[in-house]
Formats: C-alpha cells, structure tokens, sequence
C-alpha cells in the first residue's frame, strides 16, 4: 500500500479508528496527520501550520529535558558522560526499538539486540579490528552503510519469519532466533570468531575528531538517540504509525476494512530493525568488541528488562529505563555489597514492575495526574489523565 | 499537612547525606592507597571468581592492611566473565573511584580487553588478575599491564617430554575445548611433544559446556597411545563416563583444569585408570614446599568458608596482589610523576612466592615454574596429584627464540600440529 492510499485510509477513517482505540481503552492520537494538506500547500500556510504544530506539541518539560541532555557532559566527569551517558543512550536506542514494536505493534520480540549484535559483528567483519585475518579493513564509513543494511535486512527477515504469530508465541521465536544466533556466533570460526568475538574494534576519527573521546561519543549517541525519538514520534502519528496501533488493537477489523497486517507488521519490524542497527553500532564502538555475550540470553532479556521499565507508552521511556539500568548495574555493587548486588537490582525491578502499570513513565504519570488534582480539584482532572505522556 | 511533613522529612534527609558526604571528604586526608579488585562473582566462574578474591585479600591481610606506612582500601567490582562488563567494571574502578592500582580480571578475553583498555589510562597501573590469554601480553603489549602469573601454555610444558618419555606414548588423539585456553594448553604441550617426534594424529574440538560426547568419541582413532584432554571439570567428568560407557580404554593427559577434584571424585568403574594420569599446571596440591605449606595453611585459616585448599584462582590473585604491594614496597609508596618509579620496580621486582620465584620479560609478563603431576593414591585411599617434576623458569615463548616463536605464532586450532 502506497503512502497516498494509507493518507487516504486515514482521513477516510480517522473518526473511527479513534472510536475503536477509545474503546480499547488505549491511547491513539486523533490529531490530524501534521503533514499540511495537499490542498493548500502554499509554503507560508505550512510554515504557519508547523509553527501552531511545534507550539501545541512542545511544552516546558521538553525544553528543560533538551538542555539538561545537552549541558551534561560539561558538567559531568569523563566517566559519567561516557559509562552512564553515553552507554544509557546507545541501550536505549535499542530498547526504544523493542518500545516501537511492542508498545504500538503488540509485538514483543526478544531478537532486537540480535539485530544490534549483528549490525556490531558486521562493523566489525568489514571495518578494522584486531582480527586482522577476518576483519576486512574497509573504510569505516562504509562498513557502517553495510552493517546497518544488512543488520535492518535481517531485523526484516526476522520479522517476517515471526509476524504470524501472536503474543507468547512471538516471543519463543524471538527467543529462539536470538538465542541460535548466540550460539552461531559462538561456534562459527570462520566469520564470528566463536567464542573470542572480535577485539579491539576502534571507534573511527572523522578527521582529527576522536569519537571515542567521552564527550564526542555522548553526543554522537545523543544525535542518534534524539533523531531515534523523533522519528517514532514522528511515525506514530503519521498514517502508517496509526494503522500499526489500529493493528495492535484489532487485526481482523483492520484487516477488514482493507489493510494489509502482515505487510505493516513486516513494515515495523523492518523500521525496530533499522533502529536497533543504528543502536549496535554505537555498542560496539563503545565497548570496543564484540562477542557472543554481548547477544547471549541475559542481554536479550536486559533489553526487554529495560523497555519494560521504562514504560512502553511513550518513546521516551527506554532511554528512561536505561538509565535506571545503567545506574543500578555500576552503583548497585556500592550499596550493597559484592555479594548481594544483584539483589538490590532484581528488587528494583520487582518493585518497579508490581506498583506501575507501565514503568517509571507509569509513576510519572501519576504524579502528574495527582498535582493537577491537587490545583484544580474539578470535574476536568478525570479528564485531562490519559493525556498525560 | 501529611505531605508537608514528608517534605521536611526528605529535606532532613538530604541534608544529612551532604553532611555525611562533607565529613567524609574532610577525613580521608591520610594517604590511603587505593586498590581496584575486579573477578568475576556473577556467571560460570563465581566460585573462582570469589575464591580469587579471598587469594588477594589474603596477601593484603598479611601485610595487616598497611604497605610503606599507608593503608590499603580494597575497592571490589564484579563482571560475569564477558569481556564488555569486564572493561565496564574497570573503568568504573578508575575513572570513578579513582583506584591507583587495578587488579584484575579473571578470564582469558576479559584479560584481553583490560589491556586494551589500560592503555588509555596511562597513570593507572594495571595487574593481571587470573586471566591466561596469550595474546593478552604477546600481542600488542601494553606499558602498563603487568602479569605476574603463567599462563595456559606455559602450565603445559615439561608434559610433553614426560609423556613421551617417561609414560612412552608415541602417538597422541587430542580432545579439547574450543576457545582460546585449551589452544594455549595444547600448544604447550604439543610444541614439546612434537619437537621429540611425538605425533598428535586426531583433534577433535568440542563446544565448551557440552554434554553429548557420543559423536566425538566414535571418531576416535583406537591406534593410538593415549588421549590428549584438555576440558575444563564437569566437562571432563562427561566425557570420562561417556567414554568408558562406550568401552574406552586409552590412558589420558590431562591439561591444568581437567585433572581437579571433580575428576579426582569421579566413581565410575575405571576410577583405578585414573591411576597415573599426568597432568601440569602452576600449582599441585600436596606440593612440599615449605612456602606453599605456608600458603595453604594462612588460607585455611583466614577462610573457614573457602575450599579444602586454594584454588588456582586464589593463588593467581594472591600472586599478583602480592606482587602490587611488593612494589608499592620497594619504592616506599611513591606512585608520583604517572607511577613511573613503581612502574619501574615492578619491572625488576623478583617476587617470592609460594611456588618459587617469579619474574618479568619485557613483554612484562610472568616467566615462574610449572609443576607436573600424576594422579597418585594417598593412605587414606583418596586420589591426590603428586608432583613428579618441577620445570623451573618457563617463559612465555616455551623455551623458544622470538623468531621461531613468531613462525609458529599462536596456538590455534591448527596450531602447532604433526599429525
């Protein structure tokens, strides 16, 4: 299906899409797309749109969160810019992958850091490392092109092998494609290096700017994170974003009324798989490696770990949850000892988990919901809640 | 009014937590020295990783927690054996809590990505902790990681002459586990073993952790004199019992790991064929020396909750936490002008330890002995390994100059070999 025949669909059928979300008790937008009408689209009607559009949609806390990101690294040290910033960021960018498909498609995969991972091995086989009998030593510009493709080729492949099924069952073939894919890489010598991975993959100088130095590489994270965010925001609301959510909530009905399910949930994982790509590079450029742990078991369900407790209603929420993560897997150890660390992070988790319904966005939620009751104790605070994000 | 109240509450809190924090500052004038301790207390090896934890405490408490008049703060950090979480710990270790000496990690690739990352860090001093890769100081060394222990091949050599020609096995089958280590062990052996005219004419490389056996042993080659393996414990006690299961009857090798309690308990009917198995490695555990005794006897007593008796890992950490406060020793705590004295005394330091002395190459690697051992019975009919030979000063490159040594290169699958 075109993009015309989906803007088509949408102003078609905006009215009871919107209908069938409220009743499912979800929160789909009924804004109109924000793309101008055709129609009348003088340049000057669409800068004036965009402008009404940036006002309602930007408000003090986006501002305040946009500064505070770009101000840390020169106020934090070196360590904090790098291992808590900069790390939150490129796990978030991959957990936002899995927010994507799982919050807006109802698609919980657990294969998205099996993309990431492959996108880093494949960075890693093309570019330089100190496998100097695999790696290919191309130039790294393009060694990030071809990972990146080839890492979204297989994040589509990997989709499509599973789209067809539902719920529990999609997270087994994840689990299972994630988890063969371990062990692949783990004993395959010729192209993964088997258990070893590949070493000393060094992060590229554009010139004579290092990107592994702390603050260059927190912002190269905050640029992809930040484009990241803003392209699920954006596609959220553009027609192929709210054809996913209808999916998520109905397919039969959707696929009644003449859209093709399978194609728009191949479609999102082709878009999660792209993210995630972009999400591994920064990985492996971080860690400076690349092994069959950095894609066992236990990152596969970090990432999930981390979607959920961020919250996975708005895109903000897995760079939330990963610094929680982060936070807790470096600082866990000085509060509670070397023994027991672990516990602390399982408890935070549960206590998460149990008392939210979605995450940290979940308590932020309710916390707005009871300020405004606090201000304004009238009929409207019921009403303003399930706009809160 | 409640919630006014838990205002002042959290308020209160904060203050007393700057206040804690201000305190805290204002006393910690006396210099302290400040270690990192890195092993692995999460995944596969956390029994060794918090046994080599008790090695290094060890050798701090027996300098009762003081080194040329400063105190010794122990910072501890923990990885699950993955090279990323490994360099993640580290870095927290010293960019965070500003460690001046880092001591760690445990395995062989984690060892590999410290040193690379030690080398952005050139005012921190970096000691081996129990890793045992090769390439971590053969292979674009770095000029501050220091390892005072052998490593895997080193561990090996000595078994190859006797197993030719005390025990007059000729032609060898090799089974072993499929990473770095066992490629080291083997090249240990097998360069010894080959240059006698010995011939290893079957390898077989199985997954680490695996449990079916069946496959591999039906390929083994039966003219052959005795069995190669080098898998780690519970590995080694799988194939043993699927091995004899399918009738097996060929004398074994054994590498560093595979010969250890487990395999010393193991109760299948050919337990007695167990008999005589040689084996090598850096320690043995009823070795007489006086200073090994020593070793054992101070770590059964500070660790009622340890093993029987040090693992490798406590003893490797020991070594080189010994070695770390050794140094700051000799120059007298100076670690001024980017430790380039300690650095230096670290260099030429010959270290006592309980298995004799070690010291660096250039590569600032380990060159110490290596014991070889036989499965023998004790009185008590319980199975021990007893020493038979000592090789002292093996280095790095098995005995070999650096030019042939760099022909060969590093041990791999197809390295070395003589079929």
């Amino acid at each position: 299906m075109s993009a015309a025949d989906w803007r088509k669909a949408m102003n078609a059928g905006a009215g009871r899409y919107a209908w069938n979300a409220g009743a499912a008790g979800r929160r789909v937008t009924t804004h109109p797309s924000p793309r101008p009408s055709p129609l009348r689209g003088e340049g000057e009607v669409a800068a004036g749109a965009w402008a009404r559009w940036i006002g309602r949609r930007v408000g003090a806390r986006h501002v305040l969160v946009l500064l505070a990101v770009l101000i840390y690294p020169w106020v934090a040290t070196p360590f904090f810019t790098y291992q808590i910033g900069a790390q939150s960021l490129a796990l978030g960018l991959i957990a936002l992958s899995l927010t994507f498909l799982a919050g807006y498609g109802g698609m919980v995969s657990l294969a998205q850091m099996t993309v990431a991972g492959i996108a880093g091995y494949m960075y890693a086989i093309f570019a330089t490392s100190g496998t100097t009998e695999i790696s290919l030593r191309w130039p790294w510009g393009l060694a990030v092109v071809l990972a990146l493709v080839i890492a979204t080729v297989c994040g589509t492949l990997i989709g499509w092998f599973s789209v067809r099924t539902e719920g529990i069952y999609t997270i087994m073939i994840t689990l299972a494609i994630g988890v063969a894919f371990y062990y692949l890489a783990q004993q395959n010598y010729s192209l993964f290096n088997g258990f070893q991975g590949f070493q000393s993959v060094m992060t590229p100088a554009v010139g004579s700017v290092e990107l592994r130095a702390p603050m260059t590489f927190y912002y190269l994270a905050l640029f992809w994170s930040l484009a990241g965010y803003f392209f699920v925001a954006y596609l959220l609301r553009a027609p192929f974003g709210v054809a996913l959510q209808g999916i998520r909530d109905n397919p039969r009905r959707m696929s009644a009324l003449g859209f093709n399910v399978t194609a728009h949930r191949v479609a999102a994982y082709a878009v999660a798989g792209a993210i995630a790509a972009v999400g591994g590079i920064l990985m492996v450029w971080y860690n400076g490696l690349v092994s069959p742990g950095s894609v066992g078991t236990s990152w596969l369900i970090n990432i999930l770990i981390i979607a959920v407790l961020g919250g996975m209603r708005h895109p903000i929420g897995p760079f939330v949850g990963a610094i929680v993560f982060v936070l807790l897997q470096n600082f866990a150890v000085d509060l509670v000892g070397r023994e027991r660390f672990n516990l602390l992070i399982g408890g935070v988790f549960l206590v998460i988990v149990l008392f939210s319904t979605d995450g940290l966005l979940g308590w932020w939620a309710q916390g707005r919901r009871y300020v405004q009751g606090q201000f304004h104790r009238g009929p409207g605070a019921a009403l303003t809640q399930r706009r809160g994000q | 009014m409640k919630s006014l109240k838990r205002r002042l509450l959290w308020v209160a809190v904060g203050a007393a937590m700057l206040a804690a924090a201000v305190a805290g500052g204002a006393t910690a004038q006396a210099p302290v020295v400040k270690i990192g301790l890195l092993a692995t207390l999460e995944g596969p090896f956390a029994a060794g990783g918090q046994d080599g934890m008790r090695g290094a405490e060890l050798a701090v408490k027996e300098r009762g927690g003081m080194v040329a008049g400063r105190k010794i703060e122990i910072i501890k950090a923990s990885s699950d054996a993955k090279p990323d979480v490994a360099v993640n710990a580290t870095r927290k270790l010293v960019e965070q809590d500003k460690v001046d000496i880092m001591v760690g990690p445990l395995s062989g690739s984690e060892g590999i990505a410290v040193k690379n990352y030690s080398k952005t860090q050139p005012n921190t001093t970096f000691i081996n902790g129990s890793s045992g890769a090769q390439a971590t100081t053969l292979v674009d060394p770095s000029p501050n990681f220091f390892r005072f222990n052998t490593e895997g091949a080193q561990w090996m050599v000595g078994l190859g002459d006797y197993a030719y020609k005390t025990k007059n096995y000729k032609k060898m089958a090799l089974i072993a586990e499929d990473y770095a280590f066992p490629y080291s062990q083997v090249q240990g052996f097998m360069t010894e073993y080959c240059r006698l005219g010995g011939r290893v004419t079957h390898k077989a490389w199985v997954p680490l952790g695996g449990k079916d056996y069946s496959s591999v042993i039906a390929k083994l080659p039966t003219d052959v004199d005795a069995l190669l393996v080098v898998l780690g414990g519970a590995d080694a006690v799988n194939f043993l019992t699927q091995y004899e299961q399918a009738g097996g009857n060929k004398p074994m090798v054994g590498g560093s790991i595979t010969v250890d309690q487990t395999v010393l308990n193991f109760k299948g009917k050919r337990r007695e064929s167990l008999l005589g198995t040689p084996s090598a490695g850096p320690i043995a555990d009823r070795y007489e020396g006086a200073d090994w005794k020593k070793f054992v006897a101070a770590y059964k007593e500070n660790f009622k909750d340890g093993f029987p008796s040090p693992s490798l890992f406590a003893y490797v950490y020991y070594i080189n936490m010994k070695a770390a406060l050794d140094g700051l020793d000799a120059v007298k705590g100076d670690l001024s002008g980017g430790q380039a004295k300690y650095r230096e005394a670290l260099k030429t330091l010959k270290l006592k330890t309980p298995t004799g002395e070690v010291t660096l190459d250039e590569n600032r690697q380990a060159i110490g002995n290596t014991f070889v051992t036989e499965v023998a019975k004790a009185a008590d009919g319980e199975f021990y390994n007893k020493v038979v030979k000592l090789v002292p000063g093996v280095n790095q490159r098995l005995g070999m100059s650096k030019a042939d040594f760099d022909k060969v290169g590093l041990g791999s699958r197809d390295v070395p070999n003589c079929p």
